[in-house]
């Protein structure tokens, strides 16, 4: 059982407990798994609209006259390409080509810098190395403001997000692209709101002052009561994000994985020059891969694929799940792995080493699952 | 609050154990499916299997993660549970009926000392459960 002593709470976190959620250690912040059940929970955001609390995500703004050029040094997308208001996911890399994280950049609404939201587990991690790099190239006239412990975040997420936030919102939601962002009074606090989200469903996902959250939240529950809207946990965060395809990091991705390994290549752009990580992508890529991510299905009875289980072909180790769960909406096994380029390819089949049991797996494409 | 049933025996392992003559049928507590959260998965032993007092008997996965469950008492497997296998939900919507997991033959009737009654259940797992 989680022992909240010594864990950091979000505003919300009183809450959580009392509506009966399981709370876990989740990187040292008190956060809920799961409340009425991952599978119901993984459900509601499917076909209805769920709520989740991220305030335990990290949130930096870069701003300067040289902030688009100092994040077209650390990240790997292309900051250029961003309008105002809009959004790119990216990752930062050590110059080996490892991850450092991987990150969403918004060019801020008012044109006012970038605003970019860091792994919890990572956040300090992802500050330091900003400051590092920030320090190592003086020329760059940036600012950096890690707002973390001011700002609070939640996600509303479904095909009812749109019609639940726009009761309490007071712009109109419908014209918002994915990956995008506006400004907006929310329930009567100002804030920043995305199109954007880790699901795969659509929905948003709301930055406000973190004294006003738990305000916004209750405002979410209120509004969305006739349709059902229900809080989710990180354990239903965690199948709804794997059926999607999206990378978690330190199972997808990690200092020891590049992007091009983990299938994440298109968010990472060559041609804008000079970049951390660029030489070491270009070598792998000049090379060869040796390993890439590819998705999987169980074809047999065996149980569930999880993280660090061994794959294997004939016998033979090729690599390793990072990820694996039974997917509630597919009703199958499915994972996600890293694995010899030679062995690599939808169609062509995987044992998942099971509590020392091969059981056979077919690749298939990914995502699992995509929003019809 | 996890039910607990009277007339039962229980592991500390949260096995529930219902003794008929020389045969037992166990499964798992309520209080282990509501901790297990969602069951997707059950590898129980077969028929004819042979299995030892608190050593794994076979696993329970939820969404989240694969446990072991333990055998409350030596012996041999006289049956497994094919419904519930084919139905894991049922472990969480009925774990100490419907989803009863194994019936086992006793090879020393003596280990059911060993186990808990209910009262002395109820109270281990409010220590060891916090809630």
């Amino acid at each position: 059982m989680a022992d909240a002593s010594g864990l950091t709470r979000t505003p919300i976190a009183d809450w959580h407990v009392e509506a009966g959620a399981k709370m876990v250690d989740f990187s040292g912040w008190y956060m809920p798994v799961s409340y009425k059940g991952i599978i119901e929970e993984h459900h509601a955001v499917r076909n209805n609209v769920g709520v989740f609390d991220l305030g335990h995500m990290g949130q930096l703004n870069v701003t300067g006259p040289d902030a688009d050029d100092f994040l077209q040094y650390v990240t790997t997308n292309d900051v250029t390409k961003l309008a105002p208001g809009q959004a790119q996911y990216a990752m930062l890399l050590y110059p080996s080509g490892g991850v450092v994280d991987d990150i969403i950049v918004y060019r801020r609404p008012d044109d006012n810098g970038f605003f970019i939201v860091l792994n919890a587990a990572n956040t300090k991690k992802d500050v330091d190395w900003f400051n590092e790099q920030k320090a190592n190239r003086p020329e760059f006239d940036v600012t950096l403001d890690h707002s973390s412990e001011r700002t609070g975040m939640i996600a509303i997420q479904g095909p009812n997000a749109e019609s639940v936030l726009q009761k309490i919102i007071d712009v109109n939601l419908a014209p918002v692209p994915n990956f995008s962002s506006v400004f907006g009074n929310v329930a009567g606090s100002d804030c920043m709101v995305g199109r954007t989200g880790y699901t795969g469903e659509d929905g948003f996902e709301v930055y406000s002052p973190i004294e006003d959250i738990l305000m916004i939240w209750k405002a979410l529950f209120e509004a969305g009561e006739d349709v059902g809207i229900q809080p989710i946990g990180l354990g239903a965060r965690d199948t709804l994000r794997l059926e999607a395809k999206m990378a978690l990091y330190g199972q997808e991705l990690s200092s020891e994985i590049t992007p091009l390994e983990a299938r994440l290549g298109w968010a990472v752009k060559f041609d804008k020059g000079e970049f951390i990580g660029r030489e070491a992508l270009l070598k792998q890529k000049d090379e060869g891969l040796k390993r890439r991510l590819v998705g999987f299905k169980l074809v047999e009875r065996g149980g569930t694929p999880r993280t660090h289980y061994e794959i294997q072909v004939d016998g033979k180790t090729v690599g390793e799940v990072t990820s694996g769960t039974r997917s509630p909406t597919l009703g199958e096994n499915i994972g996600l792995g890293l694995v010899d380029v030679e062995y690599a390819g939808v169609g062509k089949p995987l044992d998942i080493i099971v509590r020392n049991k091969p059981v056979r797996a077919e690749q298939v494409r990914t995502p699992f699952y995509k929003r019809g | 609050m996890a039910e607990i049933k009277s007339g039962l025996h229980y592991t500390k392992s949260h096995e529930w154990v219902k003794v008929d003559g020389d045969t037992v049928t166990m499964g798992v507590t309520d209080f282990a499916q509501s901790e297990l959260g969602d069951i997707t998965y059950l590898e129980l032993p077969e028929a004819g299997d042979s299995v030892s007092k608190s050593e794994p008997l076979g696993v329970i996965e939820s969404v989240k993660a694969a446990s072991d469950i333990y055998s409350p008492v030596s012996g041999e497997i006289v049956e497994a549970n094919d419904q519930a296998i084919d139905a894991p939900e049922s472990v969480n919507s009925s774990p100490y009926d419907d989803a009863w997991l194994v019936k086992i033959k006793l090879s020393d009737s003596s280990e059911l000392d060993e186990l808990m009654d209910s009262a002395t259940y109820e109270k281990f797992v409010e220590e060891e459960g916090g809630h």
